[in-house]
């Protein structure tokens, strides 16, 4: 309940500041999307980092998002999309852009890769369009 | 490696996937160069830190505060740069559970978001994180802080002042790895050390710092701060695998030490 709660609360805050940044109504709900997947890692005990990446992505076109992880921590990277844009994928590489392995998670336009980096340092978070039309996704990531 | 267990539940539910990825794709150098690089997703929280730090054993976080800096400076990049640091300390006093800390530097952040002229968004923050100290909310008071950093940073891109939200940035990056080297120090062990290896975050913020106007820029401060994150880039600069060792921990905290130092000062 005090998990719900804490979500709610990024979700008004991060809706709050949609207005000063003018995004769009599909990144709204991409990133609402977003915070809701994440909402669920908050049972496993990860906290939401308070920043979202958003864009628009074109058919089977690729994002990569730069981010700097620490050792020891786990992460969960959860993207949330906006029709028409259907279904993404989320993938973590390294600083010399090789893949790394990660645990990942679909359900209904909403996907997340989970990753336990064992050197800090900078990562790369790429979201890769696999269905549907162009349209608007948002990352945010959680850490424990 | 990372548990599911919540999720897991849900996928019974929802049919959902869960699969592990396999490795094998490569990002080309030009996606990398091409890669996003924001403030708000490609700089980590102080909190994200300290949660590191804390998996390598019991940290004494109360043994890192400092003493309570001025907060009447009149120079508007001094009092960005405290203000990241004051927000590092918030982060500091949260991780020791020291509800009359948070509120203590809750009230300093307030009065520096003031002198930037934030300080109407800010006050509502300032309520709640008094109300969450008073209840112990630990995992509440830590969302809280973040918002409230990020709430000063949007505050300054609206007011024209977005060459003040690197600084708060720089502040508050300079003054997480003083404690974090502080900690360290007191109890060095492999895993504490690995945290330290950020070589592109520095590099960021310096990027981020020579694109700031050049007026800004000329200002003493800022110029030295530049400056000498040059040489700190270095010093958080390990191979990929290599831990820095005792020594290097005893570099960095001396070079942030002797930056947080003019960071602070009011001469």
């Amino acid at each position: 309940m005090k998990c719900c709660l804490r979500v709610f609360v990024l979700i008004f805050a991060f809706s709050a500041s949609v207005v000063l940044r003018a995004d769009t109504d599909a990144e709204v709900i991409a990133r609402r999307d977003a915070l809701e997947l994440a909402g669920a890692f908050g049972n496993d005990g990860f906290k939401i980092r308070d920043g979202h990446s958003c864009g628009v992505l074109k058919p089977h076109d690729r994002t990569v998002i730069a981010v700097n992880l620490y050792a020891g921590n786990q992460y969960w990277f959860s993207v949330g999309t906006a029709e028409p844009l259907k279904k993404v994928t989320v993938g973590v590489y390294d600083e010399a852009g090789t893949q790394m392995k990660t645990e990942d998670f679909n359900n209904e336009g909403k996907t997340a890769a989970g990753f336990a980096p064992e050197n800090s340092g900078q990562y790369f978070v790429s979201v890769d369009s696999v269905e549907g039309q162009e349209g608007s996704f948002c990352l945010v990531y959680s850490y424990k | 490696m990372i548990r599911l267990v919540a999720l897991s539940m849900l996928a019974l539910v929802a049919g959902i996937s869960i699969a592990a990825a396999e490795e094998g794709q490569h990002l080309s150098s030009d996606q990398m160069a091409k890669a996003v690089k924001t403030d708000s997703i490609t700089v980590p929280t102080p909190g994200e830190l300290f949660a590191a730090l804390g998996k390598s054993g019991k940290i004494n976080w109360s043994a890192q505060y400092r003493a309570p800096i001025p907060v009447t400076y009149a120079n508007r990049a001094q009092i960005a740069l405290n203000l990241g640091g004051l927000i590092a300390d918030g982060f500091i006093a949260v991780e020791a559970k020291d509800g009359q800390q948070v509120k203590n530097i809750g009230s300093d952040i307030m009065k520096l978001g003031k002198a930037l002229g934030v300080s109407e968004q800010l006050l509502s923050r300032g309520n709640s994180i008094n109300e969450f100290a008073e209840n112990n909310q630990w995992d509440t008071l830590q969302e809280e802080l973040e918002a409230t950093q990020n709430e000063v940073k949007t505050s300054m891109q609206s007011h024209a002042d977005q060459d003040l939200v690197i600084l708060v940035t720089v502040g508050g990056w300079i003054r997480g790895t003083q404690v974090v080297t502080g900690a360290i120090m007191k109890n060095y062990n492999e895993a504490a050390a690995k945290v330290l290896r950020e070589p592109t975050l520095v590099h960021f913020m310096q990027s981020k710092l020579n694109a700031i106007s050049p007026e800004l820029r000329q200002e003493p401060l800022v110029k030295d701060v530049s400056e000498q994150l040059g040489g700190i880039e270095k010093l958080v600069s390990f191979p990929e695998g290599k831990t820095p060792s005792a020594e290097d921990v005893k570099k960095l905290n001396e070079a942030v030490g002797k930056l947080m130092t003019k960071i602070e000062s009011k001469d």
